[in-house]
């Protein structure tokens, strides 16, 4: 039999049936619109992750001290016996090839004061490099400077903290009371938006480390370091080269790791793996809406098959072949399901809008989710399409057209 | 008339058995049955239900298979074929009408007869629709293309399966009980449709019960407990034209069954 007439005879058979091909597509449409809409969400919050993680500066390797042992106890990375100095900054700063930019960060906390409004952020003691490790931009003013402000009261603010201390006027040349300590602004940072952790990072104010860590925390101990790559692609390297010479200049001999340090990469990685897992389970949950519109699908062939024993019995006896009736069932499901992705594409593509816009979730449909949409419906239809299809081919004509 | 000087065998079975399994029993249909049917003939078999005459048109249509024995059909030995190959000959050698028609519902008349030609590629689409059309012509309905199975007589329904089974030029044409679901009146109309057909050189072979069918056929077998009981050549057919006539007119019927 011609393609074409069994097209023919396929449509004609779905239309006759029109509100009962009707249901069986929409178990279809409802099955593949759940589909795209999950991974659309699930895609969109990992990229939207992946974004923010970018803009929190893409080379950049965080370096803490690494949890140690003492006897069975573990212990965590705020208790470990090393410590982090300003000498392994400036150890690092010389030493080091696959770095660029290092700077320690050392936070205080308490409220900012400026007249009658306080303002309550975290005070972060950092060198100059840190605004090209994290991407930061000065709009107004200038940064302090590693080797004339060292201990000096100055600060670098984000927008928020301006917007929220200084009411709209310019902040430039005025002070701020940290800890009663007056800083003064110098530098007004550029507006960067939420960061990957959905923290605000323009709520900073940055002064120099060591003006932290002696006149507020008066310590000498360092948390983190920042360093930046020489650029992307050499994480790898620049971990490896920071843990040897930390160790080198401490002559570390034993077999554990002092410090840790971790990758932008591997920050992307932490905070989207979360969100896999979610995307993972949605996405089941919609398959399982489509496996159940593909069992629709079956049942209706089924009904379709029985129904119609004495028109199979008659196509066999005026020479249709097992294969031409098999086809023809087939073709029936597979067409109930193919309708039901296009339609069904299109309705996940406006459900994706509509969850954008309503619930402000970042969504990303891919090409890919659609092409596999439509390729797991065409699946379906022939899986589930197969069985009652082969049934109505094995018939035998004589009872075929016998039975009532 | 067709010349019967030098016959040409279109059909013919030898020894044909064919039993069933029912259950614990075995039912035997047709116990050997052999004979020959020549080009242009027109045989009614006849038989009384249970005596195989149903299960000899299913093999002779290509739809079972004997147990044993032999059937050529137009020169192809049939009980040997391949449950495709038995298809094609069906699509393309017999012509199959029902006691019951068989006409897909919801279905138009042409796109009825069409079908047959449907599961044959080799004939284009344009030439399908005017085979179809011609078809109806011959049966006389060439008014009611477009009507669907609802919308026709039971004799014009029936009339319909005949085209169907015209369209693809057999070489024989397989009724069964062809008039069984029809009134005298039209049962002989039916009736002379069929030797119409003949006259213009169709093979026929009738199943039916009715003596009065059989009649108008040149040729009964009878068949009785699976096996070939009479074969008799009909010195004076009927012509159903004539019997038509000679029905009282329709309005006396309807006062008759009153």
């Amino acid at each position: 039999m011609r393609f074409s007439s069994l097209l023919k005879v396929a449509l004609k058979a779905l239309f006759r049936n029109r509100m009962r091909t009707f249901l069986s597509v929409l178990g279809i449409v409802i099955g593949v619109a759940a589909v795209i809409t999950m991974v659309a969400m699930g895609e969109g919050s990992k990229k939207s992750i992946r974004e923010q993680m970018t803009s929190m500066g893409t080379n950049a390797l965080t370096i803490t001290p690494n949890s140690s042992r003492r006897g069975p106890v573990q212990l965590d990375a705020a208790s470990s016996t090393e410590t982090l100095e300003e000498a392994d900054l400036f150890y690092l700063k010389e030493h080091a090839t696959w770095i660029k930019d290092v700077s320690p960060l050392v936070s205080a906390n308490a409220q900012a004061v400026v007249g009658n409004n306080n303002w309550p952020v975290s005070l972060s003691g950092v060198s100059q490099d840190y605004l090209e490790i994290r991407n930061y931009q000065i709009e107004d003013g200038v940064m302090f400077d590693d080797q004339l402000d060292r201990m000096a009261k100055v600060c670098v603010i984000g927008k928020t903290v301006e917007k929220n201390l200084f009411a709209g006027t310019k902040a430039i040349g005025k002070s701020i009371r940290y800890k009663n300590i007056p800083l003064k602004v110098i530098g007004v940072l550029k507006e960067k938006g939420a960061g990957g952790f959905g923290q605000d990072q323009d709520d900073v104010i940055l002064a120099p480390y060591r003006t932290v860590m002696r006149r507020m925390n008066a310590t000498n101990e360092i948390r983190t370091i920042y360093a930046n790559s020489i650029g992307e692609g050499y994480a790898a390297e620049a971990t490896e080269e920071v843990l040897a010479l930390l160790k080198e200049r401490r002559h570390w001999t034993k077999p554990t790791e002092p410090f840790r340090v971790r990758t932008q990469e591997e920050m992307i990685e932490m905070m989207t793996s979360t969100s896999e897992l979610l995307s993972v389970v949605l996405t089941a949950i919609a398959g399982i809406s489509l496996l159940v519109g593909g069992i629709g699908i079956m049942n209706i062939m089924y009904v379709s098959v029985t129904e119609r024993t004495r028109e199979i019995g008659l196509r066999m006896a005026i020479g249709a072949r097992g294969k031409d009736v098999l086809y023809q069932f087939l073709l029936e499901s597979v067409m109930i399901s193919l309708l039901g992705g296009l339609v069904g594409i299109f309705f996940g593509l406006i459900a994706s809008k509509l969850v954008q816009e309503i619930l402000s979730w970042p969504m990303s449909v891919s090409f890919t989710s659609i092409v596999v949409s439509f390729g797991v419906c065409f699946a379906t239809g022939v899986f589930f399409g197969w069985y009652p299809a082969k049934k109505a081919s094995r018939l035998d004509p004589v009872e075929a057209l016998r039975f009532e | 008339m067709m010349k019967l000087s030098e016959p040409q065998i279109i059909l013919s079975v030898q020894s044909l058995f064919r039993s069933f399994q029912m259950g614990e029993e075995v039912v035997h249909a047709l116990k050997g049955v052999s004979f020959d049917v020549c080009a242009g003939e027109f045989v009614t078999i006849m038989g009384t239900s249970g005596s195989g005459k149903t299960t000899l048109l299913n093999i002779l249509g290509g739809m079972d298979k004997p147990s044993s024995g032999g059937y050529v059909l137009d020169g192809v030995s049939v009980d040997t074929l391949k449950r495709d190959d038995l298809a094609k000959i069906r699509n393309q050698k017999i012509g199959f009408v029902f006691q019951s028609y068989n006409l897909l519902a919801r279905t138009s008349a042409v796109e009825n007869v069409e079908l047959p030609l449907l599961y044959n590629s080799k004939i284009p689409v344009k030439e399908r629709r005017e085979r179809a059309v011609e078809a109806l012509k011959m049966v006389g309905l060439e008014s009611r293309l477009d009507h669907k199975p609802n919308q026709l007589s039971g004799g014009q329904q029936q009339r319909v399966a005949i085209a169907r089974a015209l369209v693809n030029d057999p070489v024989v044409i397989l009724a069964d009980e062809a008039t069984g679901n029809l009134d005298t009146r039209t049962s002989y109309e039916i009736m002379h449709l069929f030797q119409n057909l003949n006259h213009q050189g169709k093979t026929i072979v009738f199943v039916t019960h009715e003596p009065d069918i059989s009649a108008f056929a040149k040729r009964t077998i009878t068949f009785r407990d699976g096996l070939l009981q009479k074969d008799v050549y009909n010195q004076s057919v009927q012509s159903a034209q004539e019997a038509l006539r000679n029905l009282p007119p329709t309005d006396a019927y309807a006062e008759m069954s009153q």
